[in-house]
């Protein structure tokens, strides 16, 4: 089982930071990576087991279920359906904590999965910085304009 | 019910926040708010239930009892179990999580309880800017001044006295004697044990008399102990001071009552396990582990040849190479000895007669020879292996007892198309996941009890010299071990 963790500090507040990243459709609105996404079977984007069909801007196509949101915790789940990465058994959790200290937010992007053992370490370093932490990173410039 | 959560970032790596908060009875060594803090009796500082008696720096004191704690999440609780400050219910939980965007800390400190009517809000400030917010800042400037952890761990940590037998030159052995020590503290990655026993191997012999030079005089001999960890350097993370652990490799040292060890190459023992148990038989058992499973992979149905069956080693071979499924022949000197490797699981025992070892193993096997041959006598052994040995067969040389083979011919390896291994075992066992592949199977045979350790002698410490005469004369059935004298007349 391969695993991500990924972790930065946002300079928002955790109530700023969850109302831009709970839409589980809003990929497009705060990555520069997601061209269009869509909920399937017209089901709301906060219904558990709801499912995402998106598509990114090179062109790959991605299908992921929710399985967990949670306001009271600032974090959600998700599993991949569907990818051209190679991967199995993929669980990505996201979750915000406060940091009282400034009103600031603390955010882990995390996520376990198998894949053939000679692609894990290629594997790890894409999600952990081009995925995760680029999307952390598009989303403080989102939040900062 | 009031809720209190103060939350931060620390400009440190988690490891070196968390070494400062785990410690949970040394929260006065930094919180400007404690004065004093002393454990009730017989808890450790991590053992969960242990009850801190703070003395605060305002005069109020509070009992506080740790409820849970995790090395894999950077977290504890604790309640507080008496209070001259009227907090009630008051339940707490400090949690850290690494920041990898910057290489630093988020640190929450989140509290539930409830206060007398009236008080509420002035017991909320108390706690959260009195108790949180001056202890984020306390730890703060702590790691800023980089005196974290180093100095903490090394300002507790004394030297400490104790024995530990002692070469001066290489010889017999007549030249061990127990001399006095002081182990200064661990470092950074090690850790200090209280050493309850230790194994005698022959490749302490070895070192005593020059053949390995794995000891360089002045220095102490001894490849495996057991004992309990008694203080940690900075930087360990899953070893903690009171847990029982032991080691089988260099460098040498174990001869002693206390010793320092890289925390990497110690591993904590189950519980079926007893200490003297272990000390007999890591050494041993890892060896026997790497030599069935890894340098052959020995596969039922094969006969196998093993010398000195009765011996420490050659039993638990015989042992478990029959569980294997083997047909396992024992090649010995004397009947007592016989009838031990027979108990031990051989099918068949060899002893010197009028006919040679390979012709006995030969008539044993219907012609066929050993497929495997672990011999560990050398010299004298040898050349009677290379002709024991069924064609393709391994011919597995893991000693000299006997002395040096010398040099040979690899030719002579063709009229078996044999092949021959001269396995070390520093090379199976040299990372903390080749040492614990290895003792989780070894740890598994121990308890199915298939694998028994037979502690054949036990000798004070002071009389290592004794081990060794008894060892080097073949006297010896079973393993041998060593125990610290101050034990050994406690258990009177």
């Amino acid at each position: 089982m391969a695993q991500v963790y990924v972790s930065s500090i946002l300079s928002s507040s955790v109530e700023k930071v969850w109302a831009v990243i709970r839409d589980f459709n809003g990929l497009p609105n705060w990555t520069d990576f997601v061209a269009e996404s869509r909920i399937e079977q017209d089901r709301p984007a906060d219904q558990i087991g709801c499912v995402r069909a998106f598509r990114l801007k090179d062109g790959g196509f991605i299908r992921e279920r929710l399985l967990a949101l949670s306001d009271y915790d600032y974090s959600f789940s998700y599993s991949i359906l569907e990818s051209p990465m190679g991967v199995e058994n993929y669980i990505a959790t996201v979750k915000l904590l406060p940091i009282t200290d400034g009103n600031r937010s603390f955010m882990e992007w995390t996520a376990e999965f198998d894949c053939a053992p000679e692609r894990e370490n290629e594997l790890v370093t894409h999600i952990g910085e081009n995925v995760f932490l680029g999307g952390i990173n598009n989303l403080k410039d989102r939040l900062n304009t | 019910m009031i809720t209190v959560q103060r939350s931060t970032v620390i400009d440190a790596p988690i490891n070196e926040v968390w070494e400062l908060l785990r410690d949970f009875n040394g929260h006065d060594s930094w919180h400007p708010a404690v004065a004093s803090s002393v454990l009730d009796n017989e808890k450790r500082t991590d053992q969960i239930g242990a009850i801190r008696n703070f003395q605060l720096t305002s005069g109020e004191r509070l009992r506080e009892q740790l409820l849970s704690m995790s090395d894999k999440e950077h977290s504890f609780r604790y309640a507080i179990v008496e209070s001259e400050i009227p907090l009630k219910n008051y339940v707490a939980e400090v949690s850290l999580k690494p920041i990898t965007d910057g290489n630093a800390t988020y640190w929450s400190w989140l509290s539930k309880f409830e206060t007398p009517r009236g008080q509420e809000e002035e017991l909320a400030d108390l706690v959260a800017e009195g108790v949180y917010e001056n202890g984020f800042e306390a730890i703060r400037s702590r790691v800023k001044n980089g005196t974290s952890g180093l100095s903490i761990a090394l300002s507790d940590q004394d030297p400490l006295d104790g024995v530990a037998v002692t070469i001066d030159r290489y010889g017999g052995p007549e030249e061990l004697y127990l001399a006095p020590v002081v182990i200064e503290a661990p470092a950074a990655g090690e850790v200090r044990i209280r050493q309850t026993a230790i194994g005698v191997n022959f490749i302490d012999v070895y070192c005593r008399s020059g053949y390995f030079d794995l000891l360089e005089p002045p220095g102490v001999p001894g490849m495996e102990a057991v004992g309990v960890i008694e203080s940690v350097g900075v930087g360990v993370r899953y070893l903690s001071p009171g847990q029982r652990v032991g080691y089988a490799c260099p460098p040498v040292g174990a001869y002693a009552s206390i010793r320092t060890m890289k925390a990497d190459l110690v591993f904590p023992l189950p519980d079926h396990l007893d200490d003297e148990t272990a000390a007999a038989g890591l050494l041993k058992g890892m060896s026997a582990e790497f030599l069935l499973h890894r340098v052959h992979a020995l596969k039922r149905g094969e006969i196998v040849l093993v010398y000195a069956p009765a011996g420490g080693m050659g039993r638990i071979l015989c042992q478990w190479a029959s569980h294997l499924g083997a047909t396992v022949i024992g090649a010995t000197s004397s009947e007592e000895k016989a009838r031990i490797a027979r108990a031990a699981g051989a099918h068949h025992v060899i002893l010197p007669g009028s006919v040679s070892l390979e012709e006995q193993v030969r008539d044993l096997t219907k012609g066929h020879g050993a497929d495997v041959i672990y011999d560990a006598v050398g010299k004298d052994s040898f050349s009677h292996s290379v002709a024991a040995l069924a064609n393709c067969g391994h011919l597995i040389s893991f000693g000299q007892a006997s002395g040096d083979i010398g040099s040979f011919d690899i030719g002579s390896l063709a009229s078996r198309s044999a092949t021959v291994s001269r396995p070390n075992f520093g090379h199976f066992t040299d990372t903390p996941e080749k040492v614990r592949a290895i003792t989780d199977r070894l740890f598994s045979v121990l308890e199915k009890r298939i694998v028994s350790i037979e502690i054949g002698q036990t000798f004070p410490l002071s009389k290592a010299s004794e081990a060794h005469r008894q060892l080097e004369s073949r006297l010896t059935t079973g393993s041998s071990i060593l125990i610290p004298d101050e034990l050994v007349k406690g258990r009177k």
